[in-house]
């Protein structure tokens, strides 16, 4: 008999559908992978299992655990199985956990709940099972607070809390999405060390096929509340019979069309739209005669001609069009007395590099390295504490806003979060034209309409879309008219910050076809910021590798990720999940 | 902590030294003559003069300031002009009826409002919290001396339960005093508890959208337990946020209150000290009551880290 | 009451906003009571039931009655007209008081979050200073050094109000910059004056306005307190506090006088503070579907 049995189970929260029969059986001692992209229903069964859904609404079918069947169960039953029978590990560890009481209270919490046991006999055992989730009592003690441990430890909290009781079914919602690779590795295997020891049932859920493939026994594809396929996951995913899941292994693995023709080609493409472009603009400059912006526009246009994608030394003999001295930031210490700080924080420390026109380059690196920090710095939106920044041989740093005019003309940014990076308030043609400020003559408000346009007719949006509001499109969409606002300008680099960790994965590979068009049609020059490998294989072809706040690594995309030399590239190339590796890997156990 | 509780104690005195020179400047601008109050319209202007020299009037306002402030940190806040004995004398008088109003009426709003609060988020969208909730609007409303009005017609006028007014003096026994209060310390608390119960419960739950709630319900503990183990104290720290700023409006609330009630308080003797323009008085009692506030706000800061380990850290 | 909802910022448009404003009970209720009290206000400038100046002696302590549906007061005026006259005044004491506070602390909470450093501290202790006076004290204190008055009532709650909004446009403001949308505009050149202007305010308008109709209330409650005491508006002006000051005395004999003022202040600031909790409540459906 199954350990977790869902036969046809149906969800609907106000009318609307949630889960469409939904079946799904967990062996003990089996990992299931739930895989699918956001809104496809997977927290939702996990959370109907544990009965936690929302007031409004309602489920149908069975769900049976252990000979009982939950849906049927009340309230008390439900308690007594939660945390006992079943635990649960959640996506966000720095929320997971109360910030008013200590490790030891909220881990021996459930045990003296369910055991009954004494507090004494409970924070035994609390210690005990934190020491086995990686945190000694010797190093951390049960009366430390959530807020002094990092992300990835508050994670080994949680799991500890889920664990306590030796659960028959754990369930992990997305467990290591808010961490970065190393991190995730480090979670994962701590995982399956813990199912193999007890013999547990994992659900577990997630976006990352990969991290679904590198875990589990049996996967369940996801869309759109239904369960498309199941099955053993070497067979699933080699064979790829249901076509969304052959859509959704591609799209994991996708790497942008036009870079993957060899190199030296894309030169001789002639960039077409950029010249169709450079006719729309001239009709626009007929109604401002007084064009001064017709020089920096054919500035771009000649930038974006012959550099293409040179090879990685032939870079160095042009100017490059960013270069980067000794640059340091330094925070201030957090005040831990009336008279004393703590020591300064220092996120970027003495960094140099280079950046050549028209190529893309990624800087990957743990959370927390200071990427973010050094892209700011990049955009003129931080003041560095030592160093300089030059943008085509001129300094940046220390200049007033007024000065920065052109220098902001030339790079603009692409954030992580399509929902936080629009003001709500504001209609799109408001929002894409926003650099246009940074031109000089200002074009008036026909000229305005007719470059927002044409912005968004390049990265796929229509025209119409001008007189929408942010919230009227969906995440992908709005990623497209973030990079609209950030070519507007015709810059001649684009800062991603993150641009495409917070898509999935189909729309990721769209977006990353969008920006590897551009590059080819305008020349411009990216900066990717990713924690993501396969991001930055796809798209990038040089890679800076940061770690506590220095590069330490720097070279060819496939040559650092495939031969890693420093000891933070090496850890983060082991620990990042890879599709292909963990198929192959698949295979090879499951035969 | 310790560098919290100095910054917060740096902050408090601050305030206070600001709210100081707001009191002395204001006053200072209102016309009048203290030693002619004093003396009356008869006094010749040699023994006019002679008592400005005595009071210090005649200094120059720097090192009246400084006399001022000085005296009040020793508790000495001068002499009332109309009454001619020390202003801490009739200070002292006052304040035990006041004070006692005030905190009495404090803990009762609280120990209305928490309870209540919970209750109606605990039951969120259900008969209960929709009865709760619009008794605590109607609470909000209701401007308090006229609730008081309203209470002194029921239970003093026609039920003769209580008196209507007036305070016999703690040296009546101590049960015919509170008796004297109970009216007023319900007329004062029942609109802030309804404040708070509001505040209470709609902390309570945006606590309870929290993930660490759901991590709690995930452990197995029914939704009653996770709301008073977890999710209250988390949300304490808005509502006292609230019970601070309340303070002064019971403080405030006090002045007419007493009114009201005929009660013989600090807010009595201010608006008799205005009429006689002692203006001595004013400024004394206005700043103990300003003390009174800071102090108050200092605990809740206290307090605050009490409840909050993220700020025991710093 | 200062207390900040976690989401102020409707993530959808106006119309959105609009529409779920619309279909909350409270913001309808609360309309209706507010759009109403402000009719008769300004009705009576036109038309009340009686002349409130006119004394008539015979007619005095009447209790309700056809021809004067609330009574009389010890003068023999007409309680009804006295309310409707005296709702004027609340409404301007209040109103003006409101405008006080928002044309102050709102350009300092502003400022203080967009500059932070040295002028933050700045407001903000001035902020500690004011609030460390009892909301009424320092209107006690105001009229005690210029006089009683509707005047300077208006200042001494206008001035109280200013830290309010100080604080609660500060805080909006202060969740508002760290998001991407700000960082965007700076990239694209914009002055921290103009963000402010066309990103900041824009969103915390309706937070502003939530605070407004709160502060709104609360200044019709300290009006009448001031006038219940002597210190507001001074007779033969008709204000509800004054009235009720009038009617306590009376009790014994005319106890409904006391009734009708107060009734009046409470569905005044009880419509004002559904009015709050209807925009409050079409900000964050999060919020509203959790209750």
């Amino acid at each position: 008999m199954s350990l977790l049995a869902i036969e046809n189970l149906s969800l609907s929260i106000d009318e609307t559908p949630i889960l469409k029969a939904v079946d799904l059986s967990i062996e003990p001692g089996e990992v299931l992978g739930l895989v699918g992209e956001s809104g496809s229903g997977k927290s939702m069964t996990a959370l109907a299992v544990m009965r936690l859904l929302p007031d409004a609404a309602k489920a149908r079918g069975s769900i049976r655990f252990d000979g009982t069947d939950l849906l049927k169960a009340d309230e008390a039953a439900m308690c007594r199985l939660r945390g006992d029978d079943i635990g649960m590990v959640f996506q966000e560890p720095m929320t997971a956990l109360n910030p008013v009481k200590t490790i030891g209270e909220q881990v021996a919490e459930g045990i003296r709940w369910h055991a009954g046991a004494s507090r004494a006999e409970a924070e035994q055992r609390a210690a005990r099972m934190l020491d086995r989730v990686g945190l000694p009592s010797q190093k951390f003690p049960l009366s430390r607070y959530p807020h002094q441990l990092s992300g990835g430890q508050r994670q080994r909290v949680v799991i500890a809390i889920a664990c306590a009781l030796k659960p028959k079914l754990l369930i992990a919602d997305e467990p290591t999405t808010a961490l970065d690779v190393v991190l995730q590795a480090q979670i994962l295997e701590l995982l399956r060390e813990l199912v193999a020891e007890s013999r547990m049932g994992l659900l577990l859920i997630s976006h990352d096929l990969a991290v679904v493939t590198e875990m589990s026994d049996r996967i369940a594809v996801m869309r759109g509340g239904e369960i498309l396929e199941t099955g053993e996951t070497a067979k699933t995913l080699s064979a790829q019979v249901h076509p969304y899941t052959r859509q959704l292994a591609l799209a994991s693995m996708h790497v942008p069309a036009g870079r993957r023709i060899s190199s030296s080609l894309e030169g001789k493409v002639p960039p077409k739209a950029a010249e169709g472009i450079a006719e729309g603009w001239r009709g626009a400059g007929k109604t401002t005669p007084e064009s001064g912006f017709e020089s920096w526009r054919t500035a771009a246009r000649t930038a974006s001609g012959p550099s293409g994608h040179l090879p990685f030394e032939g870079g160095e003999d042009v100017t490059p069009l960013l270069s980067v001295e000794n640059l340091r930031k330094d925070y201030p210490g957090a005040r831990i007395s009336l008279f004393s700080k703590q020591k300064p924080f220092c996120a970027v420390d003495d960094v140099s590099f280079t950046l050549a026109p028209g190529r893309s380059t990624a800087l990957v690196g743990r959370s927390g390295c200071g990427k973010s920090t050094l892209a700011r710095l990049v955009l003129a939106l931080e003041r560095p504490s030592g160093g300089t920044i030059r943008l085509e041989g001129e300094e940046i740093t220390g200049k007033s806003e007024a000065e920065l005019l052109p220098a902001r003309r030339a790079v603009q940014i692409v954030f992580q979060d399509p929902y936080g990076s629009f003001d709500p308030r504001h209609r799109v043609e408001r929002l894409v034209a926003e650099p246009l400020g940074l031109l000089r003559p200002a074009p008036d408000r026909a000229a305005r309409r007719e470059l927002v346009a044409e912005a968004l007719h390049q990265v796929g949006m229509k025209p119409d879309d001008m007189q929408k509001y942010p919230h009227e499109f969906s995440g992908g969409q709005r990623q497209r008219l973030s990079i609209a606002r950030a070519i507007i300008t015709r810059p001649k680099l684009v800062v991603a910050d993150e641009a495409v960790s917070a898509l999935d994965v189909s729309i990721r590979a769209q977006i990353l076809d969008l920006f590897s068009e551009l590059n080819r049609t305008l020349g411009v020059a990216y900066l990717f910021i990713t924690h993501d490998l396969t991001v930055a294989r796809a798209i990038t072809d040089e890679v800076l590798v940061m770690h506590e706040g220095r590069i330490v690594e720097r070279g060819q995309t496939a040559a650092v990720l495939d031969h890693p030399r420093s000891e933070a590239a090496r850890a983060l190339v082991a620990a990042a999940p890879d599709l292909r590796r963990a198929i192959a890997t698949k295979m090879r156990e499951q035969g | 902590m310790i560098a919290y509780l100095a910054q917060r104690l740096l902050v408090a005195a601050a305030t206070l030294l600001a709210a100081s020179l707001v009191v002395f400047a204001m006053l200072e601008v209102i016309p009048g003559d203290p030693a002619r109050l004093m003396l009356g319209m008869n006094a010749t202007p040699d023994a006019l003069e002679a008592l400005r020299n005595e009071m210090g009037l005649n200094d120059p306002l720097p090192v009246r300031y400084l006399d001022w402030v000085a005296g009040m940190a020793a508790l000495d806040f001068g002499r009332s002009y109309t009454y001619s004995v020390p202003v801490i004398d009739l200070i002292v008088e006052r304040i035990v009826v006041s004070l006692p109003l005030a905190l009495i009426s404090l803990a009762l709003s609280v120990v209305i409002a928490i309870p209540a609060g919970a209750f109606a988020a605990q039951r969120r969208g259900r008969a209960g919290d929709a009865l709760s909730m619009g008794a605590a609007q109607l609470g909000v409303a209701i401007p308090n001396f006229w609730f008081a009005l309203l209470l002194i017609y029921l239970f003093a006028v026609w039920l003769r339960l209580v008196p209507a007014g007036g305070f016999p003096g703690w040296s009546a026994g101590i049960w015919p005093a509170l008796k004297a209060l109970l009216l007023p310390a319900v007329a004062l608390a029942l609109p802030q508890a309804a404040i708070l119960a509001r505040v209470t419960r709609s902390a309570l739950i945006e606590t309870l959208g929290e993930d660490y709630v759901r991590t709690a319900r995930a452990k197995g503990l029914p939704f009653g337990t996770v709301l008073w183990r977890h999710a209250l104290r988390n949300a304490l720290i808005p509502v006292l946020t609230i019970v601070g700023l309340q303070f002064s409006f019971l403080l405030a609330g006090t002045i007419i209150i007493e009114n009201v009630f005929y009660l013989p308080g600090l807010g009595r003797l201010v608006f008799q000290a205005i009429t006689q323009r002692d203006l001595i008085v004013v400024e004394g009692v206005v700043m103990l009551l300003v003390a009174t506030v800071v102090a108050v706000n200092f605990l809740v800061d206290i307090s605050y880290a009490v409840v909050d380990p993220r700020l025991r850290a710093r | 009451m200062t207390y900040l909802p976690s989401a102020f910022i409707p993530r959808d448009g106006l119309s959105a906003f609009l529409a779920r404003a619309l279909a909350s009970r409270s913001f309808i209720a609360g309309f209706i009571v507010t759009a109403l009290i402000a009719l008769m206000a300004l009705v009576s400038f036109f038309w009340t039931p009686d002349d409130v100046t006119k004394l008539v002696v015979g007619d005095r302590m009447l209790a309700p009655s056809a021809a004067h549906w609330f009574g009389t007061d010890h003068f023999g005026r007409d309680v009804l007209s006295m309310i409707m006259v005296g709702s004027r005044n609340s409404i301007a004491v209040a109103l003006v008081a409101v405008g006080i506070g928002m044309g102050l602390g709102v350009p300092l909470g502003c400022l203080a979050a967009a500059r932070g450093g040295w002028l933050d501290d700045f407001v903000m202790r001035f902020n500690d200073v004011v609030f460390a006076f009892p909301a009424l004290l320092s209107a006690v204190m105001i009229t005690a050094v210029f006089g009683p008055g509707a005047v300077n009532a208006i200042i001494a709650i206008g001035i109280f109000n200013i830290p309010v909004f100080a604080r609660v446009a500060r805080a909006g403001a202060l969740a508002i910059w760290p998001r991407e949308f700000i960082l965007a505009a700076r990239a694209a050149g914009k002055g921290k004056t103009r963000i402010t202007l066309e990103h900041v305010l824009p969103n915390i308008a309706t937070l502003l306005l939530v605070q407004g109709t709160i502060q709104f209330a609360l200044g019709i409650l300290a009006e009448a307190g001031l006038s219940y005491v002597g210190l507001g508006a001074q007779p033969p002006m008709p204000s509800w506090g004054r009235m009720l000051f009038d009617a306590q005395t009376r009790m014994m004999v005319a106890p409904t006088q006391a009734l009708f003022p107060g009734l009046a202040i409470m569905i005044t600031v009880l419509g004002l503070n559904l009015l709050g909790d209807g925009v409050s409540d079409a900000l964050d459906p999060k919020l509203r579907r959790r209750r």
